[in-house]
């Protein structure tokens, strides 16, 4: 598989460290009164889609970014790439929170 | 019809006219007791085991495809107790005790070879880890003996001993392991069921749970409603999907994994070997073939097919090993549909939905374990309490802190 990197272009797979649902992103509230819970849920439970799956790939023996990239589990089309920077950034500076 | 050596001379003499199909195909009645979900090894198993065993009646199994399309027929036919967890090693005995007979048990060969395995160690602390992993079988009713080299030279000679990464220091063998034909072990349990009056109904796919007030009534399938008391899942790499449909999210991903298979070569390995630094285990066909497989891919798939980069992985394990493998030409490789669990660990538990059970998460290890699984989730569906070899592979084992990480290498699914 080749992945489109945003900055570098298509890039093997296998450069990258897959680390798995790109939700893992949202990482609960530790000082919620549900943090338990949350976290259990964070950590185990998976929406493991057959199809279109946002997950998150780290570029290892790259630039050492982390990608989310846009895949469909079922023929292996990869069909996008962002840097999981990018998103972060957008959502703590206020915008789509 | 009953197998015997007699009736295969009186086919012989005869042409082979007696043979019949050894399933019925009925067509789906409006509602069972109980609905098994998928018409795999497992599901067929405890189809088997809930009639026969249990003694239960108006028993289905729906298969979306044809019975033993998915992992039963994808696998590399291994089957062994060397586990070492308590919550496991119990288990995979008993599965190990019902597949030393269980060719007598539904009278059908299915090619049960108990030919040992040797899981091989380069390390000092490999050694003391397997040391360890032996007694721990010992304790549990399996066998285990620990090789030094000269007791590994004496099996395989032509092993590269002198690797200069990994070099072979020793093994641990377990006799009672070795293979079984996995298509065998589908179509014994298949006629096992249907002779107990099970409905085998293949091309019927769920498409979805009726629940009513948090109790299950019955399934959507590609042939119509069919109503149930209780209904099992046992599907497989495809878990996660169908239980999405009854609303569940489980700790499990779905990765592809696969395997391999040589041009047929002169009869070179008697039994199973695995190369414990890089992943890569082999054994040999009854037609020549060597069978061999690595780790998974490492992301998730529901393709059936893998990459190249985990064949040039698989195959570089194989090299360093048994340098002469790289004469032999590859024939075929394929890839099936793992549930990874968080833990690498099976569940096998009712749900949170009254009359819904689930029978998943087996990693890459289910086919070792399909007669026990069988057993212990119609010992679940029948009786409503787990099996005592299972009791430990509860669904919510992860809320509550006790996972069983055999592995050592924690809620981490994609390095199982």
């Amino acid at each position: 598989m080749l992945i489109p990197h945003p900055l570098l272009g298509l890039r093997d797979s296998e450069e990258f460290a897959y680390l798995g649902d790109a939700s893992l992103l949202d990482r609960p509230d530790g000082m919620a009164p549900d943090a338990a819970q949350n976290f259990y849920e964070y950590q185990h439970l998976r929406d493991n889609p057959a199809g279109v799956h946002r997950e998150l790939w780290f570029h290892e023996q790259g630039d050492r970014s982390w990608l989310i990239v846009t895949r469909n589990t079922i023929t292996h089309e990869i069909l996008g790439a962002e840097l999981a920077r990018d998103i972060k950034l957008a959502r703590s500076s206020g915008g789509a929170a | 019809m009953r197998y015997s050596g007699l009736k295969v001379i009186k086919e012989a003499l005869t042409g082979h006219k007696g043979w019949k199909p050894i399933w019925r195909n009925p067509e789906p009645q409006s509602s069972y007791d109980y609905i098994i979900v998928g018409g795999g090894g497992h599901g067929l198993a405890t189809a088997y085991y809930l009639a026969k065993t249990f003694k239960k009646a108006r028993i289905a199994v729906l298969e979306k495809s044809w019975l033993g399309s998915g992992n039963i027929g994808r696998n590399t036919t291994i089957i062994r107790s060397n586990y070492m967890l308590p919550g496991n090693e119990p288990f995979y005995e008993f599965s190990m005790k019902l597949w030393e007979n269980l060719e007598q048990e539904f009278n059908f060969n299915a090619m049960v070879s108990q030919r040992g395995i040797l899981n091989l160690l380069h390390t000092d602390a490999q050694r003391d880890a397997y040391r360890r992993r032996g007694n721990a079988m010992i304790l549990a009713g399996a066998d285990a003996e620990l090789l030094d080299q000269d007791g590994v030279r004496k099996m395989y000679p032509w092993l590269n001993f002198e690797n200069a990464r990994f070099p072979i220091k020793g093994g641990l063998l377990h006799r009672r392991g070795g293979t079984a034909r996995h298509d065998g072990v589908a179509w014994g349990y298949a006629r096992g069921a249907d002779l107990e009056g099970v409905d085998l109904i293949q091309n019927c796919e769920v498409t979805g749970f009726r629940i009513e007030n948090g109790k299950l009534k019955g399934v959507e399938t590609s042939r119509g409603y069919i109503g149930a008391g209780k209904v099992g899942v046992a599907v497989a790499g495809s878990s996660g999907r169908v239980m999405a449909k009854a609303g569940m999210r489980l700790p499990i991903e779905s990765h592809v994994l696969q395997a391999f298979v040589s041009e047929g070569l002169k009869p070179t390995i008697d039994g199973v070997i695995t190369f414990g630094a890089g992943h890569f285990y082999v054994s040999q066909s009854d037609k020549g073939g060597l069978v061999f497989g690595g780790d998974i891919d490492g992301y998730n798939s529901y393709a059936q097919r893998g990459n190249m980069a985990v064949i040039e992985d698989v195959a570089q394990g194989g090299m360093a090993l048994m340098p002469a493998i790289g004469r032999a030409r590859l024939l075929r490789v394929w890839g099936g549909i793992m549930d990874m669990s968080m833990d690498g660990s099976p569940i096998i538990d009712k749900t949170p939905i009254e009359g819904l059970y689930l029978n998943a998460g087996w990693c890459y290890g289910g086919f070792k374990a399909t007669p026990a699984s069988g057993y212990a989730f119609a010992h679940l569906l029948a009786t409503d309490t787990p099996h005592e070899t299972a009791r430990f592979y509860r669904l919510d084992r992860f809320e509550r802190g006790l996972p069983i990480d055999e592995k050592g290498m924690g809620a981490t699914p994609n390095l199982h």
